[in-house]
């Protein structure tokens, strides 16, 4: 307690010298872009929806972005916006009766997602249950640190963006700055997200996480292969959220999502709905399958089943 | 006489007729509706047999351990001992705990010719073909890595696939998934400061 | 054009004019503003990280003091409607200062929610048409639309009323009447909405009950008239604008009606959640009783329950509700007792435990208070301002000068108890009261 009073103190003195800070650049329209602010800080001010650019404007903002990145990161950073590919469903299965809560997937999410380091932004969180009580949340364990997994006892249940067919976090956003695409993924135009946060009392699954702060992501971690909806880095004051890992999974071949490829226990399975032949469409057809919070009818295309 | 050509002929006729409906049996499936009420209907093969039965998967080389392979470097020159023992002399670091007390390694691996793993039908497999030993017995597991969703399989989900033998993820003589250290928790909110840092203990 | 600038000018000169008190007043207030404000740049500079805001609660005292603030907002409503739909004259001589209460709490209302967003610089993309207002889609935007629509409502009304007053002209009824009625339904709108907002979210069971949006109503119903019978009364004592008696009364009575429904409901709600005891009653019991060892909210429910019920007896008997000192005690209980309940004590618990059931307590920061007794002395100091133009107005002490053109101020003293102001128009050479007959 001393510790946090302590630390308050410190913040306290930190603050002042912000305010004075503050108040030397001029007390005003601190919340805009400062009148000797460059060009781009005012065309990102001016910047449309992403889904009302037309092409040459969404060429310009990729540029743009795109040479901000690669100054303020060190290398050449590339920004796609690649379209939903015709006759994709994405859909995901996490089995339940593989996964040992080893939290591979949490850390391999964060290097290809460009999360903050600082403060910490975790996409997944890995939950440890006890197996008496089955898949009850209020039983679950989020802080869990032992020396092995599993524990005895105890079963582990990843929770991400369950990219529900019916998202009640789009409805909510009083600006459209969050929807669903063609391919059922949920994304967030982080320029044009106003930080109200609406979104995140909406979500039942704790998926959107906000940036209370400018995030760190240190320059040699960076993954420079971005999407504009997905990983590129976030300014301050904005949602964020999985993506299916959208800059690898919608290129022809596409990857695994970067949570899939870690699993060391193979618990996670990514695919097509709409291929009656692909795996998504197997498990759920033979398994024992269920959606978190079915009640909600939020309809999610995360499936967890027990393959055994 | 004449009466017993007959008696016989319709018997046949009989059996025949019975066998029949038996096969039409066969070609139909009872079940209930979510109403509850019974359902009869032309049988439908739901799932056919895979194209891909007794084709080859694209897979990593067997984890063998440093140099071991192949095993004919060593067991050219030996004579087979087909004799059920405990090894001492070689492969004294493998304890096999995978039902050891119905098997032992010429379950497994050939007698005669050890760069080969030997099914029960007698049939030689390359080692890169291990899954279909393995299936022998876990037939359920075998045919879900097929399709993908047990184990890991990596690639593009649009594309070609990487699948792992068996062998890549489980010992083969003690299988069991081992434990792991778990990557650290995430920083509790009560513990994030104003600069965005983590403090105070990591965990509890 | 002319007319509105001398208007202008002469409020201007107006409100620069007053006793000590209204000085010490005011400078206070400026003060604690400028204190928000330097606060506001730091939340600027840092981001939102300076609340105790975290992902798990993600959204704290800010948003409680907004609910609060609409609900005060709307009760402006209470005093219209018995004033103009019944006509009851000695509520409608001061209906007017609802009006102006719920243009300061509606100013307070969205300075809160612009303090919360974490992209201030992008409020430009709530204006239809020049960005994507998601309207009728996000009950968020709908707020927008109700508080904006309410703001300048009340604004407009007590504008027009207070200039033509100044220019001794009777404000034409044509106009007033039919934007008075509709500030009924306008009032009812934004609380409503606001109870919307919140109760249309599935993945807060705490929050998701069909009683919540009766329930903003009634609480709001105590909490803005306590508040304006409070304001009633220092009016009544330090300036020279008569509030009759019937008239506080008469409000007081209202406010008993509404805490009774209010606690009824409260006790429905509570009733379902312990009686069923389903997993939904976690919230319930974080706020009530404390959930696994977490109970910071506990003595605050318990304070404002105890205050709501001692504010309902005092206003259920008679003598209490008429003797002055309890009248003014009920008031202040209700005021407290509702900020707890319709603030903090219905925001937080629709995050505790959270959707995940993790438990992170809440407890705002000192810069988040800072920030937030910021706006309230920016609404306090709006509402002052426009109680130091209306009164005068509503008096007769601040009109056009014969000329038509200056402006005649009758009353330099705002503020002021009336003993000494009887004394002060003795000694000096200030022109008497013109209206005497009032300023008994």
């Amino acid at each position: 307690m001393s510790n946090k009073s302590q630390c308050d103190k410190h913040a306290f003195q930190q603050s002042r010298r912000k305010v004075l800070k503050g108040l030397a650049a001029g007390v005003g329209a601190l919340a805009l872009p400062a009148p000797n602010a460059s060009a781009s800080a005012w065309e990102a001010f001016f910047q449309k929806n992403f889904r009302e650019l037309d092409r040459d404007e969404l060429k310009q903002v990729l540029a743009r972005l795109e040479s901000e990145y690669s100054k303020e990161y060190g290398k050449d950073v590339t920004v796609k916006a690649t379209l939903p590919i015709e006759g994709v469903k994405y859909g995901y299965g996490l089995d339940l009766s593989r996964c040992i809560g080893c939290r591979r997937c949490v850390y391999a999410c964060v290097g290809e997602n460009n999360q903050s380091r600082e403060p910490q932004i975790h996409w997944i969180r890995v939950l440890q249950l006890n197996k008496e009580k089955g898949v009850a949340l209020e039983y679950a364990e989020h802080y869990y640190n032992p020396e092995e997994v599993p524990v005895e006892g105890h079963f582990y249940m990843p929770v991400q963006c369950q990219q529900c067919e019916n998202p009640p976090c789009t409805k909510v956003c009083p600006v459209q700055a969050t929807w669903q695409e063609n391919d059922g993924i949920v994304v967030v135009d982080y320029n044009w997200c106003i930080g109200c946060r609406y979104c995140m009392a909406a979500c039942p699954y704790g998926a959107r996480h906000f940036n209370w702060t400018k995030g760190k992501l240190p320059k040699e971690e960076m993954n420079p292969e971005t999407h504009y909806l997905g990983n590129r880095p976030r300014p301050t004051g904005v949602v964020e959220k999985c993506t299916f890992c959208i800059q690898r999974t919608r290129e022809q071949p596409g990857r695994y999502p970067a949570c899939e490829e870690i699993c060391p226990v193979g618990a996670r399975k990514f695919g097509n709905l709409l291929d009656p032949k692909g795996e998504m469409r197997y498990l759920i057809e033979n398994k024992r399958v269920f959606i978190l919070k079915e009640d909600l009818n939020t309809q999610p295309k995360f499936f967890y089943f027990y393959a055994t | 006489m004449k009466n017993h050509v007959w008696r016989s002929l319709s018997l046949a006729i009989g059996l025949i007729a019975f066998g029949a409906t038996l096969a039409s049996a066969a070609q139909v499936e009872k079940f209930f509706d979510r109403h509850g009420n019974l359902v009869v209907q032309e049988k439908v093969e739901r799932y056919k047999r895979r194209a891909d039965e007794g084709t080859t998967f694209p897979v990593p080389p067997p984890p063998f351990s440093e140099g071991i392979f192949p095993c004919s470097d060593c067991h050219a020159d030996m004579t087979p001992n087909p004799k059920r023992r405990e090894l001492v002399e070689m492969h004294d670091d493998i304890v096999l705990e995978h039902a050891e007390g119905q098997r032992w390694c010429l379950d497994c691996h050939n007698l005669d010719d050890r760069d080969k793993l030997r099914l029960v039908s007698g049939e030689l497999i390359p080692f890169t073909e291990s899954y279909r030993l393995c299936g022998q017995c876990h037939g359920d597991k075998y045919r879900d890595w097929k399709v993908g969703i047990h184990g890991k399989r990596t690639g593009y989900w649009n594309g070609e696939k990487q699948y792992l033998l068996c062998a890549n993820c489980h010992n083969p003589h003690s299988p069991r998934f081992k434990a792991l250290k778990p990557l650290p928790p995430p920083v509790r909110p009560e513990n994030l400061n104003r600069q965005g840092i983590a403090e105070g203990s990591e965990h509890n | 054009m002319k007319n509105i600038w001398n208007f202008f000018k002469g409020t201007l000169v107006l409100t620069a004019r007053g006793s000590t008190a209204y000085y010490c007043w005011v400078a206070g207030l400026i003060v604690l503003m400028v204190i928000g404000a330097l606060t506001y740049l730091v939340q600027l500079n840092d981001g939102l990280i300076i609340t105790n805001m975290r992902d798990q609660v993600s959204w704290g005292f800010y948003i409680s003091n907004f609910t609060f603030l609409v609900g005060v907002a709307a009760a402006a409503v209470l005093l219209v409607i018995p004033a103009y739909v019944y006509n009851w004259k000695p509520i409608k001589e001061i209906a007017l200062l609802g009006e102006l209460l719920a243009v300061s709490a509606i100013v307070m209302c969205l300075l809160f929610v612009t303090v919360d967003i974490g992209r201030p610089d992008r409020f430009w993309h709530l204006i239809p048409f020049v960005g994507i207002l998601n309207f009728p889609q996000s009950l968020l935007a709908w707020d927008v639309a109700v508080l904006n629509t309410y703001l300048v409502l009340n604004l407009t009304i007590a504008v027009y009323y207070l200039y033509n007053l100044y220019y001794r002209r009777e404000p034409n009824k044509k106009f007033m009447t039919p934007l008075l009625l509709f500030s009924i339904p306008a009032a009812i709108s934004i609380h409503t909405v606001t109870a919307f907002l919140y109760n249309g979210l599935g993945a807060r069971p705490f929050w998701n009950a069909s009683i919540l949006a009766p329930r903003f109503l009634a609480s709001a119903f105590c909490s803005g008239p306590a508040f304006m019978i409070l304001v009633f009364l220092m009016i009544r004592r330090y300036t020279r604008f008569q509030i009759k008696d019937e008239a506080i009364q008469k409000i007081a009575e209202l406010i008993a009606y509404a805490m009774f429904i209010n606690l009824f409901l409260l006790g429905a709600e509570i009733f379902k959640e312990y009686y069923t005891g389903t997993i939904h009653l976690a919230p319930m019991q974080y706020l009530l009783q404390g959930l696994h060892g977490h109970s910071a909210l506990v003595p605050w429910i318990w304070t404002a329950m105890l205050f709501n019920f001692s504010a309902f007896m005092i206003f259920l008997v008679p003598d209490t509700r008429r003797n002055n000192t309890t009248l003014v005690l009920g008031c202040v209980l209700i005021f407290i007792g509702v900020y707890i309940e319709k603030g903090m004590g219905l925001v937080i618990p629709g995050f505790v435990p959270d959707v995940l059931h993790e438990i992170y307590e809440y407890v705002p920061t000192g810069m988040e208070m800072a920030l937030a007794i910021g706006i309230w002395a920016t609404g306090l100091f709006v509402f002052t301002m426009l109680l130091r133009v209306a009164i005068p107005i509503m008096n007769g002490d601040f009109h056009v000068a014969d000329d038509g053109v200056g402006f005649h101020i009758g009353d330099n003293m705002f503020f002021l108890r009336r003993a000494d102001r009887d004394r002060l128009v003795a000694d000096s050479d200030e022109e008497p009261a013109t209206k005497s007959g009032k300023n008994v």
